[in-house]
């Protein structure tokens, strides 16, 4: 037998290991604390004055506290997005007037002037141009009013405090309590959130953690929300009820994530992952005033222009897309209207219509472009015409009433509004959380489960939604 | 007793009161002339002190687990240039969870020149155990004492010089989240890291007996096996411990690459004048 270079080390050390058995560990750590405790004790000297009055743990009473704790939180949240909903009026109309009311006609003139071949200039210009546009109009405000506000609330230290919160509920669905802190940043981006349960030690937990992250709502899927809720739940209330209205549907969206992810949960750790429950010391960190420029700045820098970036990458090349699969005919009718016939009939099961399950197709990539894919497919394929010939009528109505013209006219119902938000909240992940699952788990078969169970519950909870809803209201 | 800490306030002539000359350099790691890593319990500011050495904005959130993977940025001070590594944040070096597994491997292996370990002055005993930990792996340590804002607000005295005295190492006082003590900071960093400064950590006394005598003599043969491995009392305690990454290192021999990989550096480096 040949030794390998350390195993005479390894052998004593073994032998030893006998001799001294399992409290080596807690002596070690014993020792450990006692020295730091004592040079500590050396280093640090209070003021003899009784505590005073400490504000964090008097914060941390009221905000953990089982009876006002989750009020609290809903209301946090809501103050949040109504704040968005309002906010984000003025600025979508004019950043709407300005790219689709005036940019674009003149656009379409200059093309009509140099001669442009009108192929070359409908990719450009009605695809690409005009998609970018609504993804910057539509998105843009609610996106830089939203991540600002919400960084804030993380700032100040309060999303540890959700998790406290939450920490009880994930251990009776059979999870770790650490994986709130895995839905937390899940709130932020999903991919971050499954990276981000490495910090769950169990592989069982793990693994429940990170199927479920999906049902967080994600960065590129807040927005999406807030405009569905806006265009149709905002016109179905008076005036001044509306941002209150659509930031409770928003809202309730989210909340029926955090429900669908215990439940999923729960499912999980009864069936497929059964184990033992591990526990975990959660540890506040103490609040601390926010240094707004500097969340301003980030919040703009780094989520609302990323994500907004993303969304413009993606959907240049799909404006493209949209543009000649509504082009492109055969025997007089275009390959969207034939996908979209083709799916037409599931989607209406599913209280969705072809147009939003082609959206879906084109969308793969990135979530964020969902609704300017619908608006540009519903625009160019429902023969209003307004769009290609120049700024037709409905482009002088603001721009969140022009959507929804737009989609009313393309067959919309509240039905189809609630059924696509509950689509976008339970669908399959985008395809960086679906990649970095792949990267975190090393198993296709894991990164299958986590892709398809969402879609698979989307279908089947919209399909129950729509024939509840057909069966009671009509 | 001196009771003067703040350390700001003091002589112009200081070495460390030359501020000035740090270039921020992002994500430019282009030939770096030290390695220096960022340890420290979650939530300490690690991030904050990253992002405001290298210019970078990596975001940071009042969240405990934030980093979760290694981020690494660049900055030249001195006329030297250091990498800069961000270490996920964790509460000790002793337990197997992958984030530890992280902090503690850079350490061992990744051979940092400095390693700069930021503490919550509010909160220094906890902070401390960490510290401790890390002392036992490498000699180069800087203590970062952060929060000393936060410290201020709940009332504490913080003395860095005793502290710096008993923990054998250089104990800066800061408040990266404004900016003050930074200066300091990179010059304790360019101080450890050239070798103009010589640490001697303490070294926790957790033996007693039969213990003590069982660590030291394993620790020898650790050392006769992998001359020139700077913490073989450690690595003795780790596989005393049952420590399975360890096992596997001494098994293979890796850890005496390490050992040599350490002596050359020594050799670039040079002895402290």
């Amino acid at each position: 037998m040949t030794r390998t270079p350390g195993a005479d080390v390894l052998a004593t050390a073994t032998a030893m290991r006998w001799e001294f058995g399992g409290n080596l560990h807690e002596q070690l750590v014993e020792a450990i604390y006692a020295d730091a405790a004592r040079i500590a004790e050396r280093a640090v000297t209070r003021p003899d004055q009784k505590p005073r009055f400490d504000l964090d743990r008097t914060i941390d009473r009221v905000v953990t506290s089982r009876i006002l704790g989750f009020p609290i939180m809903l209301l946090a949240l809501s103050v949040v997005l109504w704040l968005t909903v309002i906010g984000s009026n003025i600025p979508s109309d004019l950043i709407f007037a300005l790219l689709v009311d005036t940019i674009y006609p003149f656009l379409k003139q200059i093309a009509a002037e140099v001669g442009l071949a009108p192929w070359i200039g409908g990719i450009l210009i009605d695809g690409v141009y005009l998609a970018t546009a609504w993804v910057v109009s539509v998105m843009l405000p609610p996106m830089a009013i939203f991540f600002p506000l919400f960084t804030l609330l993380e700032d100040f230290g309060y999303l540890p405090r959700v998790a406290f919160n939450l920490d009880r509920a994930f251990k009776k669905a059979g999870a770790h309590g650490k994986q709130s802190l895995s839905m937390a940043m899940g709130f932020g981006c999903n991919a971050a959130g499954v990276m981000s349960t490495r910090i769950i030690d169990s592989p069982r937990e793990r693994l429940i953690a990170i199927i479920t992250n999906n049902f967080a709502l994600c960065n590129g899927r807040w927005p999406t929300q807030i405009v569905i809720a806006i265009i149709f739940v905002g016109a179905l209330v008076p005036g001044y009820l509306a941002g209150a209205a659509v930031a409770l549907a928003v809202m309730g969206t989210a909340v029926l994530g955090v429900l669908l992810t215990l439940l999923v949960s729960w499912a999980l750790s009864r069936s497929v992952l059964k184990g033992e429950v591990s526990t975990f010391s959660l540890e506040l960190p103490p609040y601390r005033p926010p240094r707004i420029l500097q969340t301003l700045y980030t919040s703009v820098i780094d989520r609302t222009l990323h994500v907004l970036w993303r969304a413009l990458i993606f959907a240049a090349p799909a404006g493209a897309v949209i543009w000649l699969i509504s082009n492109v005919t055969f025997g007089g009718t275009s390959v969207a209207e034939y996908m979209i016939n083709f799916l037409d009939p599931f989607g209406l099961l599913l209280g969705l219509n072809g147009v939003i399950l082609v959206a879906y197709i084109v969308a793969i990539p990135a979530n964020e472009i969902v609704i300017p894919t619908i608006l540009m497919l519903t625009v160019l394929v429902s023969g209003l015409t307004g769009v290609g010939e120049g700024a037709g009528v409905m482009f002088q109505l603001n721009s969140e009433a022009a959507t929804g013209a737009i989609l009313r006219a393309g067959g919309w119902t509240l039905l189809t509004a609630i059924s696509m938000m509950i689509f976008v909240l339970i669908h399959n992940p985008c395809s960086t959380t679906i990649f970095t699952t792949y990267k975190v788990t090393g198993s296709k078969r894991w990164t299958t489960v986590t892709a398809l169970l969402p879609l698979f519950m989307g279908f089947l909870i919209t399909f129950f939604v729509a024939q509840i809803w057909r069966l009671v209201i009509g | 007793m001196n009771t003067k800490t703040n350390t700001s306030s003091g002589c112009e002539a200081c070495p460390v009161h030359l501020p000035g000359n740090l270039l921020k350099r992002g994500v430019d790691m282009e030939n770096w002339d030290f390695v220096v890593a960022l340890a420290g319990n979650p939530n300490t500011g690690k991030s904050t002190v990253f992002n405001a050495l290298t210019g970078l904005r990596q975001h940071t959130g009042n969240w405990p687990g934030k980093t979760v993977a290694r981020a690494e940025g660049g900055f030249e001070y001195g006329g030297k240039r250091y990498k800069l590594v961000d270490l996920p944040g964790t509460y000790s070096l002793l337990s197997t969870s992958e984030d530890e597994e992280i902090a503690r491997d850079f350490l061992l292996f990744g051979r940092p020149d400095v390693t700069v370990v930021v503490v919550d002055a509010s909160g220094l005993e906890r902070n401390l155990n960490l510290a401790l930990q890390v002392m036992e792996i490498t000699d180069r340590v800087v203590i970062c004492l952060n929060l000393m804002d936060e410290a201020r607000r709940h009332g504490l005295k913080v003395d860095d010089r005793r502290l710096a005295r008993d923990l054998g190492v250089l104990a800066i006082p800061t408040s990266a989240r404004y900016g003050e003590g930074l200066d300091e900071l990179v010059g304790a960093i360019e101080e450890v890291a050239t070798g103009k400064v010589v640490c001697k950590p303490y070294r926790i006394e957790y033996l007693s007996g039969a213990l003590k005598t069982a660590v030291t003599q394993l620790a020898a043969e650790v050392e006769a096996r992998f001359p020139g491995l700077p913490n073989s009392r450690w690595v003795a305690l780790r596989l005393l411990d049952g420590d399975a990454r360890m096992r596997k290192v001494v098994q293979s021999g890796e850890l005496g690459e390490l050992a040599r990989q350490v002596d050359i550096q020594m050799d670039i480096v040079g002895e402290p004048a």
